[in-house]
């Protein structure tokens, strides 16, 4: 059982959890995920680590409300629990000193792209980020990803705020201004795919973050298989980190679709009472709380 | 050994020999094909009396020397007659952790029934589900037939995984007076058993009731933590105390068939399919929320002729499909999978296919699976494994429709363990080197075991090698003479 310390809303539909995880906030590195069940019914989703204090034994992620689990998970609170927990999974982003990188995140990426962004700039790049969203009031950690960048750069497709236009358009002027060494993109598929498109051509090394659907995260179960390099990857185990020029972003597409019709029925389902399934989560988990008590009493 | 034991039988051999084997219950073969329960009922009581009074009680019984930890079957046996049921059980459980799974899984047509002297002329004794009897009454009559442990003595064994090898290990090392630890990578323990083997085969509650007869005999399990990922057996023995470790982690990766389009939405690896279905309960979508590519109403292939290929047309059939299929590169006699699984898949409706191969998947303009070319093979010479390999015949391919594909072509080995635990040899195939007599590997103190050291094999097979760590793991703590451990293991291993 993993507690929820904290609990706050970065923007609309995107909110913050600090979660009680010692071992995970050990070991975790930027780059790597957890994979989450929220109760005894729940399905297991990969979750990108924003954040870890390890001295507090607490791991940070950040959650945008778009399928079933997402939504029930946000409407969790501080003193909330979480069944399942396990990680860190992945390999961590590679960290090296690149020269001028440029980090580009869309949405709740910026969350999964700040530690990295973090420690490139540890490390001695020079880092650029783009921080781009659909309107302001999607926007998260701004103030979090200026600190720890030289250069930051604000885009929404509305232009609510910052500049309008797309992420690929800021990308761009900086690539044809050159001296870009190393591009991390982090965010929906189609502006992943357009950032390999942009940078493929022009040689710069460009490392995407992939979130394929997975079950087990140990590479026991191969559901999150890519195309690479025309050749099978396990995202979980592999991955999630790729060079962007080698991925499939077509099959990609294709697999996180696999079971549209079976997540709009549960957001559906969920939708209908909202309430009653929040109930019904923390009445299961306060359930395997008290067996869990049980069994360590027993032992003594 | 099982001489002495004053015999419960009172029939003369002559009359036993002509007993005939008792048939277990099934639940009917077209009405087990749309559900999840279990397939064999198992012997009622006086079935199992029946049964038991075939044993002739050979004084060298073959059924303990071909059983891979040895239960004492004989004086099991003689114990149901006595009507000692819950002794039977315990007699069982000095050898075998884990007796109402080994009882429904255990391929015994290669083991203890292949020892039974009945069989030579007609049919061994029904030792699986006499097994399987004594264990379900035990639990059943919520009774618990536990050894003895040994006292206390203070040291601290770290167990990688909660599958079979490792459940068998905690059970005798618990025994043996060690603190033991289970640490398992998913949410729920029991490995294999839950994620692997389907409810109609080997029901949840079963495994779940083994694991809590460990647990109050005093292991400790902890879920979701990956060894190798959450923390390191360097961690764990220098930081954490544990005096040492068995890797017990299971086969690992899927292979696939590495043929074009089985990237296409539809086409599982066993190991996924049976994962959702069993681990996450996704036959029981939407009450369980981890959701299933649809099998209902649709064409499904499985490529393969183990247990899990099995396990999992099986599932398929009770998931609705149109049709199951087993697609096999052999033929029938080389299947690895039990002969009673083979039986009821047919009974339940389960098409087989041999001689073929698929080469090719094609899919629709959204990447959903359609079809899957195949071209039809002729066995030729034995290969290492001394099965004849497959050729294909040229020209013979065709074409045959399908919505959902499932691979069941084997695995190989998971790195993590080895990736990150420095001084630990491996073979050439990434599996972890331990030697055959003690499980030893190359790093002192730990110890492996498995389908991590063999590949993929049988339940009762990792049980066994579990009870052959437990046994070196004993020797090394409690510092077995140092001659005697070299002997055995052929490397530096330090008894302190």
């Amino acid at each position: 059982m993993f507690e929820i310390v904290e609990a706050r809303p970065l923007a609309r539909g995107i909110k913050l959890f600090v979660i009680k995880a010692p071992r995970i906030a050990r070991k975790q590195r930027p780059g790597q995920f957890v994979i989450v069940r929220l109760d005894e019914c729940g399905e297991r989703i990969p979750l990108t680590i924003a954040d870890a204090n390890p001295k507090a034994g607490t791991v940070t992620i950040v959650v945008q409300a778009i399928g079933k689990t997402t939504m029930l998970l946000s409407m969790l609170e501080a003193g909330d629990s979480i069944l399942d927990v396990v990680g860190p999974l992945g390999k961590p982003s590679e960290i090296e000193k690149f020269g001028t990188t440029v980090v580009v995140s869309g949405s709740v990426g910026t969350a999964m792209a700040y530690p990295t962004a973090r420690e490139l700039k540890r490390a001695g790049n020079k880092v650029i980020s783009i921080v781009g969203a659909r309107s302001k009031d999607l926007l998260v950690l701004e103030d979090e990803v200026r600190a720890v960048s030289d250069e930051t750069y604000v885009v929404t497709d509305d232009g609510s705020y910052g500049q309008k236009g797309l992420v690929t358009d800021k990308l761009k002027e900086l690539v044809d201004a050159g001296g870009v060494n190393y591009v991390l993109a982090i965010g929906p598929v189609p502006m992943m795919r357009a950032v390999a498109n942009l940078t493929g051509p022009k040689q710069i090394k460009t490392i995407v973050s992939l979130n394929s659907i997975m079950v087990d995260g140990t590479g026991m179960c191969g559901g999150c298989r890519v195309l690479v390099n025309n050749s099978s990857q396990f995202a979980c185990v592999d991955g999630p980190d790729f060079d962007a020029t080698q991925v499939n972003f077509e099959v990609l597409t294709q697999r996180n679709n696999m079971y549209r019709e079976q997540e709009r029925a549960s957001i559906e389902r969920l939708q209908a009472d909202p309430e009653a399934e929040l109930k019904k989560l923390r009445e299961s988990n306060r359930a395997h709380a008290c067996a869990l008590e049980t069994a360590e009493v027993s032992h003594d | 050994m099982t001489d002495k034991i004053p015999s419960n039988n009172p029939l003369p051999n002559k009359e036993r020999a002509k007993l005939p084997r008792q048939r277990v219950p099934e639940q009917d073969a077209q009405v087990r094909a749309h559900n999840f329960c279990e397939v064999n009922l198992g012997f009622p009581a006086e079935q199992a009396r029946q049964e038991s009074l075939r044993c002739i009680e050979c004084p060298k019984p073959g059924c303990v020397t071909k059983c891979p930890v040895s239960v004492n079957v004989r004086a099991v046996i003689d114990l149901i007659l006595a009507g000692d049921y819950l002794g039977a059980a315990s007699k069982v459980r000095e050898d075998n952790a884990l007796p109402a799974i080994t009882g429904r899984v255990c391929p015994v047509e290669d083991q203890c029934e292949s020892g039974c002297v009945l069989g030579k002329k007609g049919e061994p004794v029904g030792i699986a589900y006499l097994e399987r009897f004594v264990a379900d009454w035990e639990r059943e009559t919520g009774q618990f037939g536990s050894p003895v442990s040994a006292p206390a003595t203070g040291k601290k064994v770290g167990l990688i995984g909660s599958g079979p090898a490792s459940l068998a290990c905690a059970g005798d090392l618990i025994q043996m007076g060690h603190q033991v630890h289970v640490f398992e990578a998913l949410h729920e323990l029991g490995g294999v058993l839950v994620y692997g083997i389907p409810e109609f085969r080997l029901p949840k509650d079963i495994v779940r009731h083994e694991i809590e007869v460990l647990r109050r005999r005093g292991v400790v399990f902890e879920t979701n933590v990956v060894v190798g990922k959450t923390v390191t057996i360097d961690e764990l023995m220098q930081e954490e105390g544990f005096n040492a470790i068995f890797v017990a982690t299971g086969a690992g990766l899927p292979k696939f068939l590495k043929v074009p389009g089985e990237h296409f939405n539809g086409v599982y690896s066993a190991n996924e399919f049976l994962t959702r279905v069993n681990l996450m309960r996704a036959y029981l979508f939407p009450q369980y929320d981890e959701p299933l590519y649809p099998c209902k109403d649709r064409d499904v292939i499985v490529v393969g002729g183990g247990n899990t290929a099995m396990d999992a047309v099986r599932s398929a059939l009770r998931l609705g499909a149109k049709s199951a299929s087993i697609y096999y590169r052999r033929t029938e006699k080389e299947m690895p999978a039990r002969v009673e699984e083979v039986h009821h898949a047919k009974d339940e409706g389960v098409h087989f296919e041999m001689l073929v191969n698929p080469v090719e998947f094609f899919g629709d303009e959204k990447g959903n699976l359609t079809s899957v070319k195949c071209i039809r093979q002729e066995l030729g010479e034995p290969d290492d494994s001394g099965r004849r390999s497959p050729v294909p015949i040229k020209g013979s391919e065709f074409v045959v429709p399908c919505s959902v594909a499932i691979i069941a072509a084997g695995t190989s080995a998971n790195p993590l363990i080895q990736s990150t635990t420095p001084g630990l040899a491996v073979t050439k195939r990434g599996y972890i080197s331990a030697s055959d007599d003690t499980l030893a590997t190359s790093k002192p103190g730990v110890f492996a075991g498995g389908d991590i050291v063999t590949g993929g094999a049988t339940v009762i097979l990792a049980m066994g090698a579990g009870r052959k760590a437990a046994k070196s793991i004993n020797a090394y703590l409690m510092g077995a003479p140092k001659e005697s451990v070299q002997e055995q293991t052929g490397t530096a291993v330090s008894a302190d």
